[in-house]
């Protein structure tokens, strides 16, 4: 992939990114929908929301609480629902390379969410005087430039990631030697496990909620055996 | 009561979207309450260039910590007590007992329970053959039910009650509202994950048990170790060694 093919989907990936914290918390940047989108943007919407359905999964395990570090998913989502739909149809190894690929990027993205933060910080610090005296020239200065720095960290990301794993990504798939369903019951049951340990870990604490679960599990498992 | 006119109202809630875009580890989300609560403090006597627009924007610029969709309630009151001249002091004490309760109720309410209620339902949409129109709009179209007039309801209470807003948060939906998403998220999760794995994984009933079982053997052992480890990095740490494996054999 080169850099003119790499920069609209950098510009997905930014505006997605923008949606985790700073605007609008639509969560557009949800994996379910920046990866459906990216692959929609290719032309392979199905493929985007493959790959978006399982991250989505994973990304249970880490919701966004206050200051805390978490990765995020807006740019991760774009890269793969981007790098899985790129793959011919039924390639062995997309998937499980993709959904790394996307981890990897999810992981380096809210790196740079915490480096941003500390800019943020060492701008508002030069600026403090003046807020102090309630300029509102300063205020919106720093509201601003906190937003626009926010896009251009994501469009950095989604670029960068890009240009790294699309290469990566296809030639794992070239030589890729596991067979394909033995490569999709290990994402599948990776995904089932991290997303039943993330409802467990925010509803453990709700009265019933094992049975409620139960319930739901019994219902599936009667839809299954019907005949 | 100070009456604000509707596109002033309007601008703030426009605003509220962007409260987050200078969030830093200073002043945490302090100058994105200044940025939003900004429209209204121009309503000041003296204006934009009045000392008293001025000392309000120092002050409501200063650090606060709320969840971002409850922050309105917090704007909506700040904004009332500085139009109606509330003494500084008081403001400030105010916006200190404000910040925990907001993080804390948003938080549970919104993080732990309705966005993951929201992800169960669309993985469930997908699961029963959902096409990606269908399961990204699902998704949107509830999440931001919620959200936007969750934001809406924190912004009109605000202003209504000014420092007497506490008592909002004692409201059923904000109480007891966690716990019901949850139960129901629950029970959505059970069909959904199962029937979104199936699709995935592709047909075969076989494949699919198997799956479930080693899925409800996995959980167990990440619900006993839920504080020590993160299941999304266990999840990174299985899938490269897997993708190494499959490459070097």
């Amino acid at each position: 992939m080169n850099l003119l093919q790499a920069l609209p989907i950098a510009m997905l990936g930014g505006l997605l990114g923008l949606d985790v914290v700073s605007f609008p918390q639509a969560m557009i940047s949800r994996p379910i929908v920046a990866a459906t989108v990216a692959g929609a943007f290719i032309g392979h919407s199905n493929a985007g929301l493959l790959i978006g359905v399982v991250l989505e999964m994973i990304a249970l395990d880490t919701l966004p609480f206050g200051a805390s570090r978490y990765p995020e998913w807006g740019s991760a989502g774009v890269v793969g629902g981007v790098l899985f739909a790129m793959q011919p149809l039924g390639s062995r190894g997309a998937l499980p390379a993709s959904i790394l690929a996307a981890l990897l990027t999810a992981s380096i993205s809210g790196w740079s969410m915490v480096v941003l933060r500390r800019i943020i910080a060492s701008r508002l610090e030069r600026a403090r005087d003046r807020i102090e005296e309630g300029s509102r020239n300063a205020l919106i200065s720093l509201h601003l430039t906190g937003m626009s720095m926010d896009l251009l960290r994501g469009a950095l990301v989604t670029l960068v990631a890009m240009i790294i794993f699309a290469p990566i990504v296809k030639a794992i798939v070239a030589v890729w030697g596991s067979d394909s369903a033995p490569s999709r019951a290990v994402v599948v049951v990776l995904a089932a496990v991290v997303a039943g340990g993330a409802l467990w870990k925010v509803y453990h604490s709700v009265r019933h909620i094992v049975w409620f679960f139960l319930a739901g599990l019994i219902a599936w498992t009667l839809l299954l055996v019907r005949p | 009561m100070v009456r604000l006119p509707l596109r002033v109202r309007a601008a703030m809630y426009f605003r509220l979207l962007a409260l987050q875009g200078s969030w830093n580890y200073e002043t945490l989300n302090g100058t994105g309450i200044g940025f939003v609560i900004e429209p209204a403090l121009r309503h000041l006597p003296g204006g934009i260039d009045g000392p008293a627009y001025r000392a309000a924007l120092a002050r409501q610029s200063r650090y606060f910590n709320a969840h971002p969709y409850l922050a309105g309630v917090a704007v909506g009151a700040l904004t009332r007590a500085e139009l109606e001249g509330v003494e500084p002091a008081r403001i400030e004490r105010f916006r200190t007992a404000l910040a925990g309760p907001l993080g804390s109720v948003g938080d549970r309410l919104v993080w732990a329970s309705w966005l993951p209620f929201c992800s169960v339902v669309a993985i469930g949409v997908y699961g029963l053959g959902g096409s990606p129109l269908g399961v990204v709009g699902t998704f949107l179209l509830l999440y931001n039910t919620g959200h936007l007039l969750l934001r809406a309801w924190g912004l009109r209470i605000g202003l209504s009650r000014g420092l007497n807003v506490a008592s909002a948060l004692g409201n059923p939906v904000l109480r007891q509202g966690p716990q019901y998403i949850a139960c129901a998220a629950a029970l959505i999760a059970g069909m959904a994950v199962p029937l979104a794995l199936q699709r995935v994984a592709g047909p075969g009933r076989a494949l699919a048990g198997a799956i479930i079982g080693v899925a409800l053997v996995g959980i167990l052992v990440l619900a006993k170790l839920r504080e020590r480890v993160e299941g999304w990095r266990i999840a990174l740490g299985v899938l490269a060694v897997f993708v190494l494996y499959s490459v070097i054999t």
